[in-house]
């Protein structure tokens, strides 16, 4: 079955014929193009697909598109602006948080939502909401500096 | 692109009288709420539905109330997140508190709720696997094979109940609210488990969880759990304690999860006073857990050390509730 959805992804509102049992992921990756958003594990275990709905982290490759019928979609996508990385984005880059880059989207997406909600948090905070997100290169210390480096600048 | 999920149509009902019509309408009809545990297992083939029935759309589900006798009401469509956030839950049910916040990663505990970490399927190292894995293996006794690969002698399915929130609102003591096309019913939430790893839920077709019910609580309570992964993981092993003060000392209702196809309570009716030997008397806390649980070869840690560490876990769990070291 499918059905007529309307939503807002990364700013703009969107029309779509989706069907039901169509993943956010796929939707996102073949239907918009914005391929920013990994598949890691395929299975809600490894946090690369985060995106945000409504402003909150959700797996994309665990959730429904038809799902996100009237919701707010963020990818990384809508990080940069006019040609300007975001806060998050310098601060991977400039701290060397992202080495093979594959997890970098999920967790830039996931400390998204953190800062929104909590603009300074320490870095227990910061480990306890990438909880969910795995990293296999950097070992975790380079990724909490960078969205330290993050909190920083916001605050700045 | 992703390996393409079975066609199935969603149905969004807004009240549990029309989810359970949905349901009872179409027998292969499946309920998804948060979809953190069902959409991996349509993914992997695990689960195969032609409609799926949407209850994030019932307000009902999601709410929280003061139970008639002082206790609480928890709806099951409440995030797991909301229930690690709320301060009413913290204070007078900490184990529950504790036990949600140890679902999973914090994402997945923003959609999945209690009714589905309730209702989770059980686990097995030869059941959640992809497809093809599962076939070059002829499948299993859980699921269109016809041999349990953990005991191969036995007639039933071994797979481990994973769900954190279940020892915790057994610890509690909670009944567990079931609605269905006969009307609502309410029972113990022990009651609401089978040790069959392959028919684990007392639930009936047609039936949702609606609701746990907590009387209020006599004394303090903690959970904790092993996992291969601290930061996301489900249980090789859970405990949740409960403590209840009397005027003959204090007893320990003591839930475990991760061990057997059900979630148990471990009957351990001694009571510790100011006169008791604590060392003995945990001691003998533990030995009972231990006889307790039957852990299986479901993970890929070995069952004797789980039956120990979750024995541990308890008299640790149990100490700390009464302000001794671990």
């Amino acid at each position: 079955m499918k059905r007529v959805v309307s939503l807002t992804v990364n700013g703009r509102e969107v029309e779509d014929i989706i069907p039901d049992n169509l993943l956010l992921i796929d939707y996102l990756r073949e239907r918009r193009g914005l391929t920013g958003t990994k598949q890691g594990c395929d299975g809600g275990e490894c946090g690369a697909c985060t995106v945000l709905v409504n402003g909150r982290p959700r797996l994309s490759c665990v959730t429904l598109a038809a799902s996100c019928a009237g919701a707010e979609v963020e990818t990384v996508e809508a990080q940069a602006h006019g040609g300007r990385l975001s806060a998050l984005q310098r601060a991977f880059h400039e701290n060397l948080g992202a080495q093979c880059g594959f997890c970098t989207p999920g967790m830039i997406m996931t400390a998204e939502a953190l800062l929104r909600d909590e603009p300074d948090p320490d870095e227990d905070r910061i480990r306890e909401a990438l909880g969910g997100n795995l990293c296999r290169c950097t070992g975790y210390v380079k990724i909490i500096r960078s969205v330290r480096a993050a909190a920083e600048e916001l605050k700045a | 692109m992703t390996e393409v999920l079975p066609q199935f149509k969603i149905v969004t009902p807004d009240c549990v009288e029309a989810a359970i019509a949905a349901l009872a309408g179409a027998p292969d009809a499946r309920a998804c709420a948060g979809g953190t545990d069902i959409v991996v297992a349509l993914r992997k083939g695990l689960s195969e539905t032609g409609t799926l029935v949407d209850l994030t759309g019932i307000a009902a589900l999601r709410e929280t109330a003061t139970g008639a006798d002082g206790g609480m009401v928890i709806g099951a469509g409440v995030t797991l997140a909301a229930i690690e956030r709320m301060p009413e839950i913290g204070e007078r049910y900490p184990a529950i508190a504790r036990a949600a916040a140890a679902v999973a990663g914090p994402t997945h505990r923003e959609v999945a709720t209690l009714g589905g970490n309730l209702c989770l399927d059980t686990r097995c190292v030869y059941y959640n696997q992809s497809h093809w894995w599962r076939k070059s293996n002829d499948f299993c006794l859980k699921y269109r094979g016809d041999t349990c690969h953990v005991a191969p002698q036995g007639n039933r399915c071994r797979a481990a109940f994973s769900g954190d929130m279940a020892p915790a609102l057994m610890a509690h003591g909670a009944e567990i609210e079931i609605a269905g096309p006969d009307g609502t019913r309410r029972l113990p939430l022990a009651e609401f488990y089978h040790e069959d790893g392959a028919a684990h839920l007392a639930l009936n077709p047609g039936e949702i969880v609606v609701a746990a019910h907590l009387p209020p609580a006599g004394g303090v309570s903690d959970y904790a759990k092993i996992r291969v992964r601290g930061a996301i993981d489900f249980p090789l092993a859970g405990v949740a304690v409960a403590t209840e003060p009397g005027s003959a000392g204090t007893t320990f209702r003591i839930a475990v999860t991760g061990t057997n196809s059900k979630p148990l309570l471990v009957d351990f009716p001694d009571a510790l006073t100011g006169e008791s030997n604590a060392d003995a008397f945990f001691a003998a806390m533990q030995k009972a857990v231990q006889k307790a649980v039957s852990p299986q070869r479901t993970t890929t840690i070995a069952p004797h050390y789980r039956r120990l560490s979750v024995s541990a876990l308890t008299a640790r769990v149990a100490r700390g509730l009464v302000g001794l070291a671990a």
